[in-house]
């Protein structure tokens, strides 16, 4: 399955869904969130977090750009809102290979570091609880791996 | 007499100062970066790390000829261990490694947080058990303190921090970064002409900004839909008297149920002049707990209060090894992972 879409009508709906794309995540894989300040990134993370197996909370990592949690496998949340207009090395790519799931927010701010296969996930707000998931698999890995979450 | 080196390079400001006691500020030097992001409406960690660099050796040599004193005078370096950015923090830790290992000096590794907490002592003593009510670009948190040096968190933002709601909503209004001193300033313009919700949580002390703030941009699309203009004054009042009535009432509340003799406020948040007037007035009425709130200096990122945290860890005994590395996701000492 290259392409999915899905609603959500609250916040308790959101980390339902995250939870799933948590729970069938595999090693290295990486899943880009895009959408507007407020479209629900932080949210759908905090669902993929509980989904991973992590007890701690998610707050949201644009101050230090990166977060780590423990699950059953590390769960690295990183934010580039701030990295607009900047190229740089951060060492995000060694990250990836890493065994853990990278959520990355605001990825159009790092392109170069993107690899070319990944889960991406375009968020909507369509009024003040409802939410539109646009998913999009890039890669044979992807497919199945959104197969299952759909 | 025991005499503090403190190193600070968590954020954007690149610091080193003396502390005598825990309380007597010898030197305290500050190299802050901030113009350089605010071209890019935010702190750039490869940028801030690249400065932290140049500025840090400069930085220690003007602390100790400013405090007057050598090395040898030193009893122990501290230095802020997390949390902040990696690469800025790996600075301060490296640079506060080499002179310890250098002139033979216990290393204290200090949370940042408890450093803003501790700045408190350089304007009054703390009173135990103590309140802490901690407030930055990355922290809201309400810190319960039964003695010195222990700390357990009874509440905290369960989305984003408080101040980076005021540099999100101050970004979407183009008021530009830090969006702190910005809001604080042209809300004094504006008046309730808009209504926000009330950001509401499971756990009473607990607090939430995130909503607030999509609340606010879908205040402002709306607005614009309609044809109307949006008032920037009216917007940063509206958005700041929303986010600190809530989160003084459950300040207060706290206050009220476990009965500190102490409320101190900690972190750059602090500095907001409208929540330092909304906190006098709403403590005026729990006459039995003292506020301190502290001045200005020792609200921003300083070495100085590395200083006054890393003097209580030293008479702790809490020392560090030299294997110690940046810890970007640091924990408060006492928070559960």
């Amino acid at each position: 399955m290259e392409k999915w879409t899905a609603y959500t009508d609250s916040i308790e709906e959101t980390h339902a869904l995250g939870e799933k794309i948590g729970a069938e995540a595999g090693e290295n894989m990486v899943v880009l969130l895009s959408g507007d300040l407020g479209a629900g990134k932080t949210t759908l993370t905090q669902g993929i977090a509980k989904g991973l197996g992590v007890r701690r909370n998610v707050t949201s990592p644009t101050f230090t750009i990166l977060k780590i949690y423990r699950g059953r496998m590390p769960l690295y949340h990183i934010d580039a809102y701030r990295l607009e207009g900047v190229t740089q090395d951060l060492g995000f790519e060694e990250l990836m290979e890493d065994d853990g799931l990278t959520v990355i927010e605001w990825s159009q701010f790092i392109p170069e570091i993107i690899p070319d296969e990944y889960l991406s996930v375009s968020i909507h707000l369509l009024d003040e609880d409802a939410r539109r998931f646009d998913f999009e698999a890039k890669g044979k890995r992807y497919e199945e791996f959104l197969e299952e979450i759909a | 007499m025991t005499l503090i080196l403190a190193i600070e390079s968590s954020c954007d400001e690149t610091a080193c100062a003396i502390v005598r006691d825990g309380k007597e500020i010898l030197s305290n030097i500050v190299s802050s970066q901030i113009n350089v992001h605010t071209r890019y409406g935010g702190v750039v960690p490869e940028v801030a790390s690249r400065i932290h660099v140049e500025n840090i050796s400069t930085v220690i040599t003007e602390a100790l000829e400013t405090a007057k004193v050598t090395m040898d005078d030193i009893d122990a370096v501290a230095f802020t261990q997390g949390p902040g950015l990696i690469g800025s923090l790996h600075v301060g830790v490296q640079a506060a490694k080499t002179i310890a290992w250098a002139y033979n000096k216990p290393l204290v590794p200090i949370n940042h947080m408890t450093g803003h907490i501790y700045a408190n002592r350089f304007v009054s003593e703390l009173e135990f058990p103590m309140l802490a009510l901690v407030i930055s670009g990355g922290h809201t948190q309400l810190i319960w303190m039964k003695d010195d040096w222990t700390f357990e968190e009874i509440g905290t933002t369960g989305d984003d921090a408080i101040g980076e709601a005021y540099d999100k909503v101050a970004r979407v209004l183009g008021l530009g970064y830090p969006g702190g001193p910005k809001i604080d300033k042209i809300a004094k313009e504006g008046g309730p002409h808009y209504t926000l919700p009330t950001p509401k949580t499971a756990n009473p002390y607990d607090f939430s900004f995130s909503g607030l703030k999509t609340a606010v941009l879908q205040m402002i699309q709306r607005e614009e839909k309609k044809g109307n203009e949006v008032s920037v004054a009216d917007t940063a009042w509206c958005f700041q008297e929303t986010a600190l009535q809530s989160m003084v009432k459950k300040t207060v509340a706290a206050v009220k149920e476990y009965q500190p003799k102490m409320l101190v406020l900690a972190g750059g948040v602090a500095a907001n002049s409208r929540l330092r007037v909304l906190m006098e007035e709403e403590m005026a009425k729990v006459p039995q707990t003292k506020l301190v709130i502290p001045p200005l200096y020792c609200c921003t990122d300083n070495a100085a209060m590395i200083g006054a945290a890393g003097y209580v860890a030293f008479t702790h005994g809490l020392f560090g090894d030299f294997d110690a590395a940046a810890d970007p996701g640091m924990l408060m000492p006492g928070e559960k992972y």
